[in-house]
């Protein structure tokens, strides 16, 4: 298993991988809604963590469809199907999710406080909404795995995988930014709707990759 | 350890590609494939290997013990394509699914240089050539232990050397007591193989 994760980190940083395409998506969408907004800044301060937690999810998105798709291209997707009996499939997929939250989606994290300066936010904000992006994030990979699963053999997936797991995102975007927004706006509350994102990463670590190796089993042709 | 099929059936997409296809393999034993484009060579090994459902009939594996108890479990799979990533080194490959396979057989290294590779290991996969490629897939046959071969067209892209060079491996294999099955098009020089042609009765 942890050659399996270190074999797609390698890949995500090597030439291809596409690690950056997700940080550069989101410094487009941050950098230009400012110029949108106008020179409100305590509008920018405001709708800010929302923005962030937006420009983080549609560039989650962005990579999903490679995450089964380039194994099944070169064949390698049915040999770690095959290793079912030896390291279980869920395992498997967990473990290629990881690994990709780790390659693309961890750099979105790191670079979120230095785009919170873009949106005029306050310090405490800008920690709150890159702790609840820490934790969020990996809920919207584990989602997307089973959409990944499911669109594998399409060949133009990535859009169709966007719509299937959009919607089923919409609970960890909601409480991701309502604990942003605890943190700064006073009678909110922080410590709640983090713990309940804290909970649907945990939950949907585990459905997750389930779902995603029933549909790649299903889906070998 | 021993495979047995019983006329077995294999389908894709809801449309039946073969039916009544029985063999039973001892250890040591080989099977060579041939049949025409599309007379299901390659389905029927993704249905031996249960990448696909079977779709009629039993295949079963016996003697194959704890390590080995279901087909899955005890092969190689070498399909047509290569399974090899190309922005990885030929030996960064080979360790991953030396690691990832288990039951650890040759290094890298040495599966390398049995298939007359040694010296490219560090080179990126995909700056090989397709011959090269498929070697190094070959090699990926060596580095974990498994019993059952399942190879689908593995001589694809070989030259004569390379040829003669994998039929020796594979009598090697027969010999340590593995089973092989291969769908080709071309002679693979396993002596004393069994036959199966398919798609002569439709």
């Amino acid at each position: 298993m942890l050659a399996l994760f270190l074999r797609d980190i390698r890949l995500s940083i090597r030439a291809g991988g596409g690690a950056l395409t997700g940080v550069i998506f989101f410094l487009a969408v941050i950098a230009t809604i400012p110029f949108g907004v106008g020179p409100d800044l305590n509008l920018l301060a405001r709708i800010g963590p929302a923005i962030l937690w937006i420009g983080a999810l549609l560039a989650c998105l962005l990579g999903l469809d490679r995450l089964f798709q380039a194994d099944r291209e070169d064949g390698s997707l049915d040999l770690l199907v095959l290793g079912d009996d030896r390291q279980m499939l869920a395992l498997t997929v967990l473990t290629k999710c990881l690994a990709h939250w780790a390659g693309s989606v961890l750099p979105l994290v790191i670079a979120a406080p230095l785009l919170g300066l873009f949106m005029n936010m306050e310090p405490i904000g800008i920690g709150a909404t890159a702790l609840t992006l820490l934790v969020g994030t990996p809920a919207i990979t584990f989602i997307g795995a089973a959409g990944a699963a499911v669109a594998v053999a399409l060949p133009r997936g990535g859009l169709l995988i966007s719509v299937l797991v959009l919607p089923l995102t919409i609970p960890v975007l909601i409480f991701g930014v309502s604990a942003s927004y605890g943190a700064v706006a006073n009678p909110d509350p922080f410590l709640q709707p983090f713990l309940i994102l804290a909970a649907l990463t945990l939950f949907l670590a585990v459905l997750g990759p389930v779902a995603a190796a029933l549909a790649l089993r299903h889906g070998a042709d | 350890m021993r495979l047995i099929a019983e006329n077995l059936g294999g389908e894709r997409g809801g449309e039946t590609i073969f039916s009544g296809i029985g063999f039973a393999l001892e250890k040591g034993q080989a099977l060579i494939v041939t049949g025409p484009n599309g007379a299901g060579k390659s389905t029927l090994l993704r249905v031996v290997a249960g990448l696909l459902p079977v779709a009629a009939g039993r295949l079963l594996v016996e003697g194959g013990g704890e390590d080995f108890p279901s087909v899955a479990s005890a092969c190689h799979y070498l399909g047509h394509q290569n399974a090899m990533k190309t922005a990885l080194s030929v030996a960064e490959n080979l360790r991953f699914w030396r690691d990832f396979l288990g039951a650890d057989f040759l290094s890298a290294e040495k599966a390398l240089e049995t298939v007359g590779l040694d010296g490219i290991g560090h080179l990126p996969f995909g700056y090989l050539s397709t011959g090269q490629r498929r070697r190094a897939a070959i090699a990926k046959l060596l580095v974990s232990r498994r019993p059952l071969w399942l190879l689908d067209e593995p001589t694809a892209g070989l030259d004569k050397a390379s040829e003669e060079r994998f039929a020796r491996l594979m009598t090697q294999h027969c010999g340590e007591g593995g089973i092989i099955i291969a769908a080709t098009h071309l002679p693979l020089g396993l002596e004393g193989a069994q036959a199966l042609v398919m798609g002569e009765a439709v």
